[in-house]
This record gives C-alpha cells, sequence and structure tokens, in this order.
C-alpha cells in the first residue's frame, strides 16, 4: 500500500501556481472569496439596469381565481409586471427530468413561494412593493403532503394527465417515479438466516444552504436575443430550458457564468433564469434578479427527506443473509431530479456490502411540500443512514463489533451489485474502515485544564454554557458508504473541452475553455493543472465559462474532475498530437526521434521519453495556433429495468468511511461531535489539497444533517424556518477536527484512474455520527437530524 | 423614511419627542435586519451613534453604570468581574461581528422573550435610566417587560443606560440552542447569589411571553439558605433542595410550542440549567468563603 496514501500533514502546503497534477496549486479564487472581492452574481450591476421581483404563492395549495396587477403597473417606477398570461409561446413550462414547471403559476398554485408574478422596476425596493400590490384571489385547496394523502382514494392529483416518460409505469399519478430491484430470492434465503433485524427510518428535509443566493442579469441584445450572466450548474442544461419559453433560437440566448457562491445540486434547477430573461426582453432594458436569504429557500430544491423500511438477516458466524427495503422519498410539487434520486436511492440501498438476495422499491411522491431534487448524496444518503442504522443493528444483535461485522460482509472489487453490475475497479471498503479504526481516539475531557474552569467551547452546548462536564457521555460510532460517480442510467453524460495552444510574447500558452461551472469545487485549478501536465506549458489561461463551447454537463455527481477533467485532458492530447505534427513537419530531418521515438512536451519543449530535448514547443508553433474542441463520453451506462432493476447502471463507484466521536449531554440533549476521522479512496489526488477540503466540507455537511439541518414543513405543506436564524448549519465550534486518509487506489477506465469525491463523505458522515450519539445515549434514534427532544425523551 | 442623527443627548430627547414613532438605532443589529425585511418599516430612524457617552460605563462603589451602546464584547472584555453573569450572557450573544456592534439598551429596546440579556438583567437586579424631554426615571427591571416585545417605555423615552448592582456574590447564565454557538435561545437562564441581602435572583429567557423572574423558586430557595444556616456554614446545598428549586423554576416558565423546541422540553431544559447554574454558584460561593476565612 505504500505510496498510495497520503498524510494531512504532507497535503496542507500549497504548491506553486505552475504546477500539474498532484500538487497542491492553490486556488485562483480563494484568496478573492476569503477578503471578500471575489465578484459573485449578485454583485453585477449594469447602467440603466432594472430589478426584477418574484411574488410568490401564501399557500402550499390553491386555485388561483383572480389576479389584479394594475396597481402594480400604476406605481412610478414599475416597467413591467408579468403573469402566466404574458408569457410568449406556448412553451410555459420547464423541467430537469419532466417539463412539468411552470415558468409562473398556471391558474393553480402546487406547493409554498411558487412563483406566480414578476416585476421589473428601478429600484429592487421599488418592485418588492409593486408586487405587494398584486391582488390575487385564491381558493385554498388540500393538501397531499405524504405517501398516505398522495394515495388516498381521493387524493388531488397533482399532475393528472401526465405525460412524462415515466408516466405510463407508474402505479399512481401522485409517483413520480418507482424503481424496484430484484436479485435472487429474498424469501428463500431469510430461512438461512439465524437473526432478522427490521427497521424504520426518517430522513429530515436539509437544505443546500449554499452562501450565495440565486441571482443573475439578463441584457436584452441588439439581434433580439439576451445575455444571461448567471450562478448555475449547468449553462447548457439551463439554455435548453430557457431558450423555447422566450422563444428564441439557443445561440440567440447566450449564457456566462458568473461568481457562483456555493450550489450542492440547488442550482440544478432553475431560479430566476427565465423571469429576468422575461422581464428583460419585455422592458428592452438589463434585468438584475437577486433573492434574500428568505426567498432563496423558496427558490431552489431540497435534498428529499425520506421514510425508509429495512429489513437485514444474517448467520450467527456473521455472513448477511438477504436485505429488503422500502424508499419513500417526498418530491414536492414538481419532478425536478427525482426520477434519478430514485434510481441512486434504489440502486445504492444495499450499501458497499455484499447481499446475494435482495427485495428493493424505491418511489419519490408528488406532494405539496416544497419540490425536493438535487443535493449533495443525490438519494444515497437517505439510504445510507437507514443501512448503516441496520448493520450496527445486527452486528448489536449478533453480538458482534460493528466494524468487523461490516468488514465481514464488504463489498470487494468483483462484487455483484444488486442491479447485476460487477464492481470493477478497487473498492477497498474494509481498508476504509480499518484505517479509521485504527487512528487514536482523540483524548477524553478536552474541556478540563488544570486548575480552570471547564472550557465550554470543548462541551455540548458551547458558548451557551450549559455543562461543565455535568450529563456528558462520550460516544463512538463508525459509518461507510457508497455513491455513484457521474450521470447514470443510460444517460448520454459527455463534457466538452476546447483548448487552444499558441506563442504569445515568446511563450508557448495554452487557453482552456470550458463551459463547467465552477461552484467551488476547485475545477478551475485542475484544468489548469492538467493542461500543464499534458501540455508541458507553464502558462495556462481558463476561458471564462460560457455557451459559446459545447456542454461541459452538471456540476453534480461527482463528475467534473472525471468529466470535464477528462475532457480538457483528452483535448490537450490531441492538440499535443497536431503540435508534434507541426514539428514533424518542420524539425522532422533534423533528428532520427522525430519519427522513432514516444514524444513529450515538457517545460515548453518537445522531448523523447528517453528525455532528449528535441526542439523548443514555442519554435514547432511558431505563427500557428492549434485549436480543438472535443467531446469526452465516459463508458456507456445502461437503464434499469423497470420491473427487476438489473442493469450496467452506474459508472463508477466512490467509497469513504467515518468514526465520529461525540460527547452528548444527556440531560439537555446537546451534542458535541469531538472529531470525524474519514478515510476515502480517490483514485488519484489531481490537487490533494482540494481532496481534503472536498471531504472536510462533506463531512460536515453531513454532520449538519445528523444534529441540526432541517427545513420544518408544517400540516399544511408551509415552509416555517426559512432562513439561517431557524435553520441552522455548523459553525466552526460545530465543526470537529476531521482527519483525513486519502487512498489512491486507481480506476482504470478513468483519466488518470481518479475517483470523484464530492459527495461520498456527506453519505457516512450522518450515520457515524448518529451511531456514536446511539453509543453514548442507549437510544435507538431513528431519524436525523437528532433533536434535543429526541436525547432526552421530552 | 427620515434618519435623524441628533450630536447630543439633549438633541436626541427633543427629536424624540418631536417624532414619538422614530424608532432609536443604535448597533443596528437588530433593527437592520427587521428593516431589510420589510418587517418594519419606520417613518423616522432615529441614530444614537453620535452621542458618545452612550458608549460609556463606569464602575462605582455598588453599582455600575452601562451606557445603554456599550457593546457585548466590551461588556466580556472589561466588565466579567464585576458584571460576571451579564458578561457570560454577552458572550452568547450571535457572533463576534455582531456583539461588536450590539449592547445592551438594543435588548431592552426590542424586549425580545428571546434576548440574551434578559435574564443576567432580571437576576442582577438593575434598574433601567429612561429620560425624556420630561425628565429621567429609573424603572426597575422587574417593571420593564411589559408584554410581549413591550416596554414600559413612554413614547417619547430613551434608554440611557442601565445601573446594574455590582455583584456581590456568584452568578450565571446558561442558555439552551441547538448549535454549539451563534444560536437564538431555546430557553435560558440566568442566577445571582446576593450573599449580602442573603437573597437569590433569577431571570428566564425565551420561555414566556415576556422575560420573568422564577421568584417562588427563589423565596424557597433563600428560605431553605437561611434555615439550613448555608450562607454561614457553606456546606453543600442538599439535592433535595436544588431539585425543588429546579422544579420550582420549570414551573414558573409558561413556554410555547415552536420551530425552535417544544414547550415541555423547555421546562425541562431550565430545570437542569437551574440545577447545574445553581451548583456552580454554590460552589464558588462555598470556595470564596473559605479562602475568605483562611485569608
Amino acid at each position: 500500500m505504500a505510496g498510495t496514501t497520503r498524510t494531512p500533514t504532507n497535503l496542507t502546503q500549497g504548491a506553486k501556481a505552475d504546477a500539474g497534477i498532484g500538487a497542491s496549486t492553490l486556488r485562483p479564487d480563494g484568496t478573492l472569496k476569503v477578503t471578500g472581492e471575489f465578484a459573485y452574481s449578485s454583485d453585477m450591476w449594469h447602467e440603466d439596469m432594472l430589478w426584477g421581483f418574484t411574488l410568490r404563492s401564501p399557500h402550499a395549495h390553491a386555485r388561483i381565481l383572480s389576479v389584479d396587477t394594475s396597481d402594480a403597473l400604476a406605481q412610478a417606477g414599475v416597467y413591467a409586471v408579468l403573469t402566466h398570461d404574458d408569457l410568449p409561446t406556448e412553451h410555459k413550462k420547464y423541467g430537469l427530468e419532466f417539463t412539468d414547471t411552470p415558468v409562473l403559476a398556471d391558474g393553480v398554485v402546487r406547493h409554498h413561494g411558487e412563483p406566480v408574478a414578476l416585476v421589473a422596476a428601478d429600484h429592487p425596493e421599488t418592485a418588492r412593493r409593486a408586487a405587494a400590490k398584486i391582488k390575487v384571489e385564491y381558493e385554498e385547496l388540500p393538501v397531499v403532503h405524504d405517501e398516505a394523502s398522495a394515495l388516498a382514494e381521493d387524493a388531488p392529483l397533482l399532475h393528472p394527465g401526465r405525460d412524462d416518460h415515466h408516466a405510463h409505469e407508474v402505479p399512481h399519478p401522485n409517483i413520480v417515479h418507482r424503481q424496484p430491484i430484484i436479485r435472487g430470492d429474498a424469501n428463500a434465503a431469510a430461512r438461512r438466516a439465524d437473526v432478522i433485524v427490521t427497521g424504520e427510518y426518517e430522513v429530515g428535509m436539509q437544505d443546500q444552504a449554499f452562501l450565495g443566493p440565486e441571482s443573475g442579469l439578463a441584457v436584452p441584445g441588439e439581434d433580439g436575443g439576451v445575455d444571461l450572466y448567471v450562478a448555475t450548474q449547468w449553462l447548457h442544461s439551463d439554455l435548453r430550458q430557457i431558450a423555447p419559453v422566450l422563444g428564441l433560437p439557443e445561440e440567440k440566448v447566450r449564457m456566462t457564468l458568473s461568481g457562483v457562491g456555493g450550489a450542492f445540486g440547488g442550482r440544478e434547477d432553475l431560479s430566476m433564469q427565465i423571469h429576468a430573461c422575461l422581464l428583460a426582453l419585455r422592458t428592452g432594458k438589463p434585468v438584475k434578479i437577486v433573492y434574500n436569504r428568505f426567498e432563496s429557500f423558496f427558490g431552489h430544491v431540497h435534498r428529499h427527506p425520506a421514510k425508509l423500511w429495512y429489513e437485514h438477516g444474517a448467520t450467527r458466524d456473521g455472513k448477511l443473509t438477504h436485505m429488503k427495503c422500502r424508499i419513500v422519498l417526498d418530491g414536492g410539487a414538481y419532478a425536478s431530479a427525482s426520477p434519478a434520486v430514485v434510481g441512486n436511492a434504489s440502486s445504492l440501498s444495499v450499501g458497499p456490502y455484499v447481499i446475494e438476495d435482495v427485495e428493493i422499491e424505491a418511489v419519490a411522491l408528488y406532494t405539496n411540500n416544497p419540490p425536493c431534487g438535487a443535493m449533495r448524496g443525490f438519494g444515497a444518503v437517505q439510504a445510507c443512514f437507514a443501512y448503516e442504522a441496520q448493520m450496527d443493528k445486527v452486528a448489536a444483535e449478533l453480538g458482534m463489533d460493528p466494524v468487523e461485522f461490516r468488514q465481514l460482509n464488504a463489498m470487494t472489487q468483483g462484487t455483484i451489485m444488486p442491479t447485476g453490475q460487477v464492481v470493477d475497479s478497487p473498492a477497498p471498503v474494509a481498508e476504509l474502515l480499518r484505517r479509521v479504526k485504527a487512528l487514536p481516539l482523540p483524548p477524553e475531557n478536552q474541556w478540563e485544564s488544570a486548575g480552570q474552569t471547564a472550557d465550554v467551547r470543548a462541551l455540548p452546548g458551547g458558548l451557551s454554557n450549559t455543562t461543565h462536564g455535568e450529563g456528558v457521555v462520550r460516544g463512538v460510532g463508525y459509518a461507510v458508504g457508497i455513491k455513484n460517480v457521474g450521470f447514470s442510467e443510460g444517460f448520454d453524460d459527455y463534457s466538452t473541452a476546447r483548448v487552444r495552444l499558441e506563442v504569445v510574447a515568446g511563450e508557448p500558452v495554452a487557453t482552456v475553455h470550458t463551459a463547467m461551472a465552477e461552484v467551488g469545487q476547485g475545477g478551475v485549478t485542475v484544468h489548469a493543472q492538467i493542461a500543464r501536465t499534458e501540455l508541458g506549458v507553464q502558462q495556462v489561461t481558463i476561458h471564462p465559462a460560457d455557451t459559446q463551447v459545447g456542454s461541459a454537463g452538471s456540476t453534480s455527481a461527482s463528475r467534473q474532475t472525471y468529466m470535464t477533467g477528462g475532457a480538457v485532458k483528452n483535448t490537450c492530447e490531441a492538440v499535443r498530437d497536431k503540435a508534434l505534427q507541426l514539428g514533424r513537419r518542420r524539425f522532422g530531418t533534423f533528428h532520427p526521434a522525430w519519427a522513432t521515438a514516444e514524444l513529450l512536451l515538457e517545460g515548453g519543449k518537445v522531448v523523447t521519453d528517453g528525455g532528449e530535448v528535441l526542439a523548443d514547443l514555442a519554435d514547432v508553433l511558431g505563427d500557428d495556433v492549434v485549436d480543438l474542441e472535443l467531446e469526452f463520453r465516459h463508458r456507456p451506462t445502461e437503464a434499469f429495468d423497470i420491473v427487476t432493476g438489473q442493469g450496467f447502471g452506474h459508472v463508477q463507484y466512490s467509497f469513504a468511511a467515518h468514526r465520529a466521536v461525540v460527547e452528548v449531554d444527556t440531560e439537555l440533549g446537546l451534542v458535541k461531535v469531538v472529531e470525524l476521522a474519514c478515510a476515502q479512496d480517490v483514485g488519484k489526488a489531481l490537487n490533494p489539497l482540494s481532496v481534503v477540503g472536498q471531504i472536510q466540507g462533506g463531512t460536515t455537511q453531513g454532520l449538519g444533517l445528523a444534529v441540526m439541518e432541517e427545513i420544518i414543513v408544517d400540516p399544511k405543506s408551509k415552509v416555517r424556518n426559512p432562513s439561517f436564524t431557524d435553520y441552522l448549519i455548523p459553525t466552526i465550534l460545530d465543526t470537529p477536527t476531521i482527519p483525513v486518509d486519502v487512498l489512491e487506489l486507481a480506476d482504470d477506465h478513468a483519466p488518470y484512474g481518479l475517483r470523484g469525491i464530492g459527495e461520498a463523505p456527506t453519505l457516512s458522515s450522518t450515520p457515524a455520527v448518529v451511531s456514536a450519539i446511539r453509543a453514548a445515549t442507549g437510544l435507538a434514534l431513528k431519524r436525523v437530524p437528532v433533536r434535543p427532544e429526541h436525547i432526552t425523551g421530552v | 423614511m427620515d434618519f435623524l442623527r441628533p450630536a447630543s443627548w439633549e438633541e436626541a430627547l427633543a427629536a424624540k419627542a418631536e417624532h414619538p414613532t422614530a424608532v432609536p438605532i443604535a448597533g443596528g443589529t437588530d433593527v437592520m435586519v427587521e428593516i431589510n425585511f420589510d418587517h418594519r418599516r419606520p417613518d423616522v430612524l432615529l441614530d444614537l451613534n453620535r452621542i458618545g457617552e452612550l458608549h460609556d460605563w463606569e464602575v462605582g462603589e455598588d453599582t455600575v453604570r452601562l451606557g445603554a451602546s456599550v457593546s457585548y464584547t466590551r461588556i466580556i472584555e472589561n466588565l466579567r468581574s464585576v458584571l460576571p453573569g451579564l458578561a457570560t450572557a454577552s458572550h452568547t450573544v450571535a457572533s463576534p461581528q455582531i456583539r461588536n456592534r450590539g449592547g445592551v439598551g438594543g435588548n431592552l429596546g426590542c424586549a425580545s422573550p428571546a434576548g440574551d440579556a434578559h435574564p443576567a438583567l432580571l437576576a442582577s437586579g438593575c434598574e433601567v435610566e429612561v429620560a425624556s424631554v420630561r425628565g429621567t426615571r429609573m424603572i426597575p427591571i422587574d417593571e420593564f417587560y411589559v408584554g410581549v416585545k413591550r416596554n414600559a417605555l413612554a413614547p417619547d423615552e430613551l434608554i440611557r443606560a442601565i445601573h446594574l448592582p455590582r455583584a456581590d456574590g456568584p452568578q450565571q447564565f446558561s442558555k439552551v440552542g441547538t448549535r454549539n454557538a451563534m444560536v437564538i435561545a431555546v430557553c435560558a437562564f440566568g442566577i445571582a447569589l446576593h450573599p449580602s441581602t442573603r437573597t437569590v435572583r433569577t431571570g428566564i429567557g425565551s420561555a414566556a411571553p415576556t422575560p420573568i423572574r422564577a421568584k417562588a423558586a427563589e423565596e424557597f430557595l433563600a428560605a431553605a439558605l437561611e434555615e439550613g444556616g448555608f450562607w454561614d456554614n457553606g456546606k453543600i446545598i442538599p439535592p433535595a433542595v436544588a431539585r425543588q428549586f429546579a422544579e420550582l423554576v420549570s414551573g414558573a416558565a409558561n413556554p410555547i410550542d415552536d420551530v425552535r423546541g417544544s414547550a415541555s422540553y423547555r421546562r425541562h431544559a431550565l430545570g437542569v440549567m437551574a440545577r447545574r447554574t445553581l451548583g456552580w454558584t454554590w460552589d464558588e460561593y462555598r470556595g470564596n468563603e473559605r479562602s475568605a476565612r483562611c485569608a
């Protein structure tokens, strides 16, 4: 295993900005973001611009009887008020997978906060006040808010007359999508079990809580088109949805990525994009829309809340015999990414374990709750919380150590997934668990210091000074998870990169142009590293991301380093070949190695694989410019069979394991996570510092779900805590030490052998923390986030 | 919206008399949030930041006069020894940035039951110095909170300072939130031992329509301490007494269920905090007594 591991100490130093892959090159946007100088999409300004504002529904389900915009239009400073009736074409809906989301409400509102009307005015406050003058008459309708109300005989249908591609195969029109997976014979296998353990689990609605709210600027063009500057995760997906609604060909909607303040899945769906364009085209003026924090909670989809039923069987000697599960995801009012989330939840529901006999069913519901869609972990998070709770429970039932039990059943390379797919690259599940378990435990009672009063910062409750050690019990818990990388189920997932190589002021310079959304993952850093490695140049310019180049796919599914990184590598290789052809034409007769040797570009020179320098790259290029735009695809996948769930559905799997050490104030139900150690296989760390950052960030987001983060929806499907006052995310005092152990076991199918890393740590973090709280308290704890009331029992 | 910036206290009082609906603003940590979210649209904002004296404090022999705008950061840094309860409470206020701006005057002005300073103020037995062009009066803290987010100020009055007795004994403050920093109180509790008068005072936050004292608990404890000669003998308080005190604190609360916590959890947590903070303050008192006797 030598050489495959990096310790945290050698990951903490940044490398020079001119390094290639494998170096911890510092991010170009890092210092700017920390010092507050980075320009986010909300900072944009255009001379003569107007401000857009969105009037939203106060009800979760209501018929719109009338809309009167006359008072709003009469207000000084107002340039336009738009409702559904003002939409310019017959395309009045959009959506990621189904086209089911109205641009503006079409006579019915289906969730709290649904957009009803738009205002453009010369000042944001004017726009807001004008919107308040729009008179909307609603007739409230009964809400569908859970499985029982969605499938009741007289249940209102969210989308009667569905014509989407899952409509004909779902058992009920309020089910967005259903994916069973049947493999082996779970009932027969259950008869071999010495113990059978069942459990019901629940995951609350988590929010991405990105710090930069939805915002963008639409500028009408002289050609009747529009230029849209926006913070998003996938420019071309936006474009595909925006253009038809505007009645414009895609080339007349020119999109440019502006500064993105985090995404985590919450920017996969459109928010203000179409609205700003409609207002700009209507008024002929640039229109900026910025949501405030309150509105942002209504402006994007959330993580699906889920209810999960599991049954596992095992033999006395600790081998799992079978698994049955049923996962119900609340998709809310519109489909968003629900079908794909169902595919993930079902196909990953068994976890990173070998179980040959399974019966799995996952469904997503249409309800009047807030729409749910993509969020880091995407269906795998919910399943992981449940199956890891089950692993602890089965181990306890068998009287086995929970880590040894997991290791005994851990999948390896060659394991067959419930979908029939063979895991054909390293799957070091047992090894990851071994590594986190082998770490020394943090010292006990760290709040005590000789002769001093307790350091409350190290205690549950923190600065709130609730305990000086009273009632505090320590617990340790483990979890491991499996996440797919890239888009699955037969989706044509590709990325495009354009690379230009030329001589500028005597130096060879590469320009990398992609449409990849840099949302904080560090792709722009890695692209430059790849170009330096492949082209042997020092200077690399990263062109702003826009739609003047082909699609880069989404910055999600842990896919961008694999996919757009792969596209940059692929295009660089083609550019290198062209450059070498130029070299052969110019200098081929001067040295036989031009014809016979493997040639590389290194340090601005053409060298043989033996290290002999043949020419300066600048001389090879001369006045020529090599400029190529190429698409890159991962190996194709297949859809899951709709009856059996069989199919080669996923491109790659990603694994992480956590050990959580928590201290719980058992009397008050408050939790301090003391340490959250993570081991993850990343295939190849292109930028080790960024890798550790991703793992620590994902780990912290998982901690948030474990102990505090939840959007609370009342029985009338209304959101009760749309603010950072009451939707709590971890502060630095809630964030523990996060030791990170990085494995680099190459996946031969992937560029550089790398593995997508962004999501896996979010999976196992949550169940590890809850397992540790269970260990400290002896409570069953079937729901996240764990609230103080769950621990105190009152 | 008119924005008035008086240069002196007298000018501020005159402005408030002329515009009784004017909303005073100092740190702005509450008022600006309300304005930004359009929860409130005052006709007139009265900016008190030019009035230097509001940022001053004075430590006297028996009392501390705390200017209404003295920031929580300054309280933590400078007044921990004389106002330990308020300093501990100040440390739980929001984030460092907010603590640099916000002060006790704002907490009193808003009179939110969740304001972090209130339990410590109630436990200290302070008085609030308010003034108008008509004159100055001192409002005992017990009479200050009159309803949900309502205080005893007349429309033309402004809060000038808080007069807090210097701590004559140990004080503690404890607050439950579902995060380990920067969190609004689910409920909070303050306690101050007053050995000079052989009394105990308490304050409860976020568990009733206004900040309140747990008077029955205070009286029970004072009687129990007196009866057992505890002030003099410095013995450990029997667990049964601590339990009864905790129960009476729980019983004093009148909490509601909301997104931050349930009413029953609030009652429970208040009991736990009451028992623990009593233990901490009494341990400190016994320690002080012992070292005093040794000296």
